[in-house]
């Protein structure tokens, strides 16, 4: 079950929807420790790379290897390793902050559940709501939260697709706090966003796409 | 196994706890059913006499309308929080989230049943429960087939933009062979004197279906799921 990798290659990635083609030879690499932002407007195909690079896609044609491996062969080993925050933030509104990391926590078979939801709770400052639902929880608590969630189970590969949308400042500060965290632990974080202004000074690298293409 | 086990079960008590939490389901399908149990009782029921053998198949149109309605907000739960992703990209068993879903829409079912089955025969005269064992052996054999099938296109039809519409009219058409089971089998049973050899023989039928289409929807799951 134990699988590691250290490196993202998208090498000539291009998907189709019926005639419409969202992607056109895509090409990617990005390593343990770095953090790349996708740019784009939307339609781009930012999210459909994101969907690719996190096996919830397919690529029409083109290869996604995580280290040696790639999605066919790395299954539910592979996808232990990676952590998505969606545009939709993952998260159940009728739990409450605690019982949905304890839900992740048991789905990724993650063990000291116990600790590891308090010291979740603890990074986003929610620990005194851990017993609400998540129903009534601004957008910044929310996008804390699922910040949390996707990183639970500590993965190599994390996907944010518009992580910053809908935050104040000092909310997007602590985003950009934690996700200076989560490069230092030697995660390989790729991020969508229209915001060039949250991501100055954060990234290792940047790429945009304009209509499935990566621009020069 | 135990790993798979455990993520079954994850699945399904987390369904259980929004429920017992929200009671969406379960309010809208008792009532669904209740009603519809009602409406028939009105129809087929004068001077205080039902007419003949229509318990049996109230009892059953009950169990699939309300079935479906059961299926359709299952899913919409996952599909509103864009949730189904999370679980597609943990690390669980693709077969594990489709039998924790399962799981959770059958325990739905069973309390729905608990309360329709003394109601039609209160309603209707029925002697649902001379023989009880082969009875609710019945119900468990045509309800998981019933789920089985619609928990697997309830799941297809989560990103689609007219799933409340496809799901009845992809539904029914293959779960028919279900529904007739079980309105002849109860039928049988419900006889004076009650022909059990015929019931044991659509009960055999229902489980022959419940392993044909599990085994179906457990295989083709993964690939379903996969956009």
């Amino acid at each position: 079950m134990s699988l590691d990798f250290n490196q993202l290659r998208i090498v000539d990635v291009s998907r189709t929807f019926g005639r419409r083609r969202a992607l056109n030879k895509v090409s990617l690499t990005a390593g343990a420790g770095t953090m790349t932002a996708l740019l784009g407007h939307n339609g781009a195909g930012k999210s459909t790379l994101l969907s690719i690079a996190a096996t919830l896609l397919q690529a029409s044609s083109g290869r996604v290897a995580y280290g040696d491996i790639d999605a066919a062969t790395g299954g539910s080993a592979l996808r232990a390793r990676i952590g998505l925050l969606g545009h939709d933030l993952y998260l159940y509104p009728e739990l409450t902050a605690g019982e949905n990391l304890e839900f992740f926590a048991k789905v990724y078979g993650l063990d000291g559940i116990a600790r590891r939801v308090a010291a979740a709770l603890e990074r986003a400052g929610l620990t005194d709501r851990r017993d609400d639902t998540v129903a009534g929880f601004s957008r910044g608590m929310r996008q804390k939260l699922a910040l949390e969630r996707a990183l639970i189970h500590e993965p190599r590969l994390l996907l944010l697709d518009e992580p910053f949308t809908g935050l104040d400042e000092a909310a997007r500060s602590a985003l950009r706090d934690r996700l200076r965290v989560a490069r230092e632990a030697g995660a390989i974080i790729i991020l969508t966003t229209h915001d060039t202004a949250a991501i100055e000074g954060l990234t290792d690298a940047t790429a945009t796409l304009v209509d499935g293409r990566l621009a020069a | 196994m135990k790993a798979f086990a455990r993520a079954v079960w994850v699945v399904t008590r987390k369904d259980l706890l929004i429920e017992t939490r929200t009671r969406e389901i379960l309010f809208t399908t008792v009532f669904f059913a209740l009603a519809c149990v009602l409406v028939f009782a009105f129809g087929f029921v004068k001077e205080g006499r039902p007419m003949e053998d229509v318990a049996a198949g109230i009892l059953w149109i009950a169990i699939a309308f309300s079935g479906t309605l059961a299926l359709g907000r299952a899913f919409e739960r996952e599909r509103q929080g864009e949730t189904l992703r999370a679980l597609l990209i943990a690390p669980i068993d693709r077969p594990a989230l489709y039998l924790g879903k399962l799981l959770g829409i059958l325990i739905l079912l069973a309390a729905v049943e608990i309360l329709i089955v003394p109601l039609v025969a209160l309603m209707f005269q029925a002697a649902l429960f001379d023989h009880a064992l082969i009875m609710v052996a019945l119900l468990v054999a045509g309800t998981l087939g019933f789920a089985a099938v619609g928990t697997l296109f309830a799941a297809m039809l989560v990103r689609t933009r007219s799933r409340d519409v496809m799901l009845p009219v992809l539904l029914y058409p293959l779960t028919v062979p279900v529904i007739i089971a079980g309105v002849r089998g109860t039928a049988a049973l419900l006889q004076q004197p009650a022909d059990l050899p015929m019931a044991r023989a659509w009960l055999s039928f229902l489980l022959f279906f419940d392993i044909v289409f599990l085994t179906i929807s457990l295989w083709t799951f993964e690939p379903v799921m996969t956009e």
